[in-house]
């Protein structure tokens, strides 16, 4: 009998494919994290793996019969040692999946190196319109955003609020280009025209002398990507320059997510656009943030959703191919068909494998980041530059 | 751009010129006057900011007291803390090469990250300015000025001052610049050196300290802020030339306008202005705008 077990399981690694009824013989499914554990982006790593955990755990610790065994790489938010990070977890631990990052150099270097390989990877926040546009793969997936989503959103927003001549402020990086240019696209769509757009080099917190610039334009309105301590900073700044009462200022939802303590009454009343937002009031999203607060005694964000939603993507391709990864055609064919029940509400994945999503609109209200309502329905991603 | 349009810049000019001289006086002393190249002077500005935003609680709690109670405990423990680092690492580093002195001083960067995070997290923090500098002046006909702005810029020209005048009008003064110059000099003129030398070196971490406290409430609180300040600050005290207070004024303001208008007027190469301007000047001026001695 052992040895007639020591047997199926051989075969069953040697053939790589596990048949349902073999389901408990089949190979652990490595899932490779490759978050920031440290660094500026940490909170954020640690959000989207217990996420991600948390899914895994409400199917008994196993997606499509194999167990899932993690390993994982602090990226440390570095570009420059991503490529090695990847090929750690790719080498060396073999890998089956890789889920990562939060910072879009990293993870435009695991893309690379995915789409090498051949190796799935599921991106969980970087937001580079290009993981899925040039770079796009059959292999590479993301349960995010991009950049031009919550952008373009606000455009539509602001062109319809009647708003005719805009700045945009921003760093002068990708993230933020691609931010404002979503916005440019969508807000000159609808009447609109950008009138001056402000930069200034990443990371620079030094806004003193583009508010000025601002003030003297005179806009309608501002539009602003900004995220972190440059989010914080910018708020306060703007309302001590007088500006807040004057020109009202929106943003990406970065601009007010994670900041709100910090910002205190200077972020009051401004609006955003995100895929997330406080108190949405969905069932799903109930379920989930009392799962999350249980398990981890404290509240999930959006990248705690974004974790989740990246077991879910994964666990939709694995149980269309019954656990075998080899099958990638299969596994890609079925999550561009799924519908994923995310606790944002849910979505469909587009051909370029980014998310098809409701982007909502927010406004800060008691440091929290309240529904107003859905600035753009199913909105997608143009995936310009994907050929494939 | 108007006239009122370009007054206003000169201001913020002058302003974040003068922040500038603040966040670097630290780094003038240690690297400028003491010539150790230290890597850690952007986290002892970090560890100032991080003061402002954890010890408020407690020094409200236990003095009643509120910014300025804050500041002065602040200080204190600032220059606790430079004493000791002088004792325990830095006492050794005179005499050693450069690159030692780099490692040694990066090592501290990362420790002092770790700490960081460990003991206070790793989140995004908002600091307060005190009830009466919380106001706003009118500026041009829809902009504001924060007075706050004004106070850090009033705290930097005394800053500068009572340094300037430290160092060139005083026997202390005269000491210090002796003891840059040979160590061994004027320790057999009967100076105890090493005493010395941990004291403008726990003035220089006070220094660095106080800027952060300072400048929390317009800076905001944040992990990494320390390192996005180093290098504005070596080019300060490169550019003021190595050792010179009044240099560093002088390349402080300098870049503070170079910044401003870069950044308004051409916002494509704003990035590398100053860095331009640093090689620049040092092209015109190798030492820099006043050597020392």
């Amino acid at each position: 009998m052992t040895l007639f077990r020591t047997t199926l399981v051989a075969a069953a690694i040697a053939g790589g494919a596990a048949s349902p009824a073999l389901a408990q013989t089949a190979p652990k499914l490595k899932v490779g994290l490759m978050l920031p554990a440290t660094g500026t982006f940490a909170a954020l790593g640690t959000a989207i793996e217990q996420g991600f955990r948390l899914y895994v755990a409400e199917q008994g610790g196993k997606l499509a019969g194999r167990e899932i065994e993690f390993v994982k790489v602090d990226d440390e938010s570095d570009p420059s040692k991503a490529t090695d990070n990847v090929n750690k977890l790719i080498k060396r631990d073999n890998v089956d999946v890789l889920v990562g990052t939060v910072h879009s150099g990293v993870a435009m270097a695991m893309a690379k190196v995915a789409k090498e390989t051949g190796t799935l990877l599921i991106v969980p926040n970087a937001g580079a319109d290009a993981v899925t546009g040039p770079m796009c793969a059959p292999n590479i997936f993301r349960s995010s955003f991009s950049n031009w989503q919550p952008g373009y959103a606000m455009g539509e927003v602001m062109a319809k609020k009647g708003y005719k001549r805009v700045v945009t402020i921003t760093w002068k990086y990708a993230a933020g280009d691609e931010s404002v240019r979503g916005f440019k696209e969508a807000f000159e769509k609808g009447g609109g025209t950008v009138a001056k757009e402000l930069s200034l080099p990443f990371p620079n917190v030094e806004f003193q002398a583009l508010l000025t610039e601002i003030a003297a334009a005179k806009p309608d309105a501002v539009y602003t990507f900004f995220a972190g301590g440059g989010a914080v900073k910018f708020v306060k700044d703007y309302a001590a320059a007088g500006l807040k009462k004057s020109i009202p200022l929106y943003g990406a939802g970065f601009l007010t997510d994670g900041t709100l303590e910090a910002q205190g009454a200077d972020a009051d009343g401004l609006f955003t656009t995100l895929h997330y937002a406080d108190s949405l009031g969905l069932p799903r999203d109930n379920a989930f943030r009392l799962a999350y607060a249980k398990s981890y005694k404290l509240q999930p964000d959006v990248y705690a959703v974004q974790g989740y939603d990246a077991a879910q993507m994964l666990a939709t391709g694995l149980g269309a191919v019954k656990g075998d990864l080899s099958k990638k055609a299969e596994f890609a064919a079925a999550v561009e068909k799924a519908r994923i029940d995310s606790p944002r509400g849910a979505f469909t994945i587009s051909k370029s494998h980014n998310p098809v999503q409701d982007i909502y609109l927010r406004q800060v209200t008691g440091k929290e980041n309240k529904l107003v309502g859905v600035a753009s329905k199913s909105l997608a991603d143009p995936g310009r530059g994907c050929r494939s | 751009m108007d006239l009122a349009t370009f007054l206003i810049q000169c201001l913020n000019a002058l302003q974040y010129g003068l922040l500038l001289f603040l966040v670097a006086s630290g780094l003038t002393l240690i690297f400028g006057i003491m010539g150790v190249i230290n890597l850690a002077h952007g986290s002892f500005y970090m560890i100032g900011a991080y003061m402002a935003y954890a010890l408020a609680p407690i020094v409200g709690s236990t003095f009643g007291g509120g910014f300025f109670a804050t500041l002065g405990v602040g200080v204190v423990l600032a220059v606790l803390l430079g004493y000791v680092l002088e004792w325990a690492f830095f006492s050794f580093l005179y005499q050693r090469e450069h690159l030692q002195q780099v490692l040694m001083t990066y090592g501290l960067i990362l420790v002092f990250e770790e700490l960081r995070s460990l003991l206070l997290g790793d989140d995004v923090h908002g600091v307060k300015p005190p009830d009466i500098l919380a106001g706003t002046l009118p500026l041009g006909e829809m902009m504001t000025y924060p007075v706050y702005r004004l106070f850090i810029s009033g705290v930097c020209l005394l800053l500068a001052l009572g340094m300037y005048l430290v160092f060139t009008r005083t026997r202390l003064g005269m000491m210090i610049r002796a003891g840059s110059a040979n160590r061994e000099m004027v320790q057999s003129l009967g100076i105890d050196i090493k005493f010395l030398y941990r004291v403008v070196f726990a003035a220089g971490v006070a220094v660095a300290v106080v800027a952060g406290m300072v400048a929390a409430p317009v800076a905001s609180v944040y992990p990494g802020m320390g390192n996005t300040v180093l290098i504005i600050c070596f080019v300060v005290v490169v550019i003021g030339g190595i050792g010179s207070i009044r240099g560093a004024l002088l390349a402080s303001l300098v870049i503070g306008v170079v910044d401003t208008f870069g950044t308004v007027l051409l916002p494509q190469a704003a990035g590398v202005l100053v860095y331009v301007l640093m090689a620049l000047i040092l092209l015109w001026k190798p030492d820099g705008l006043f050597k020392a001695g």
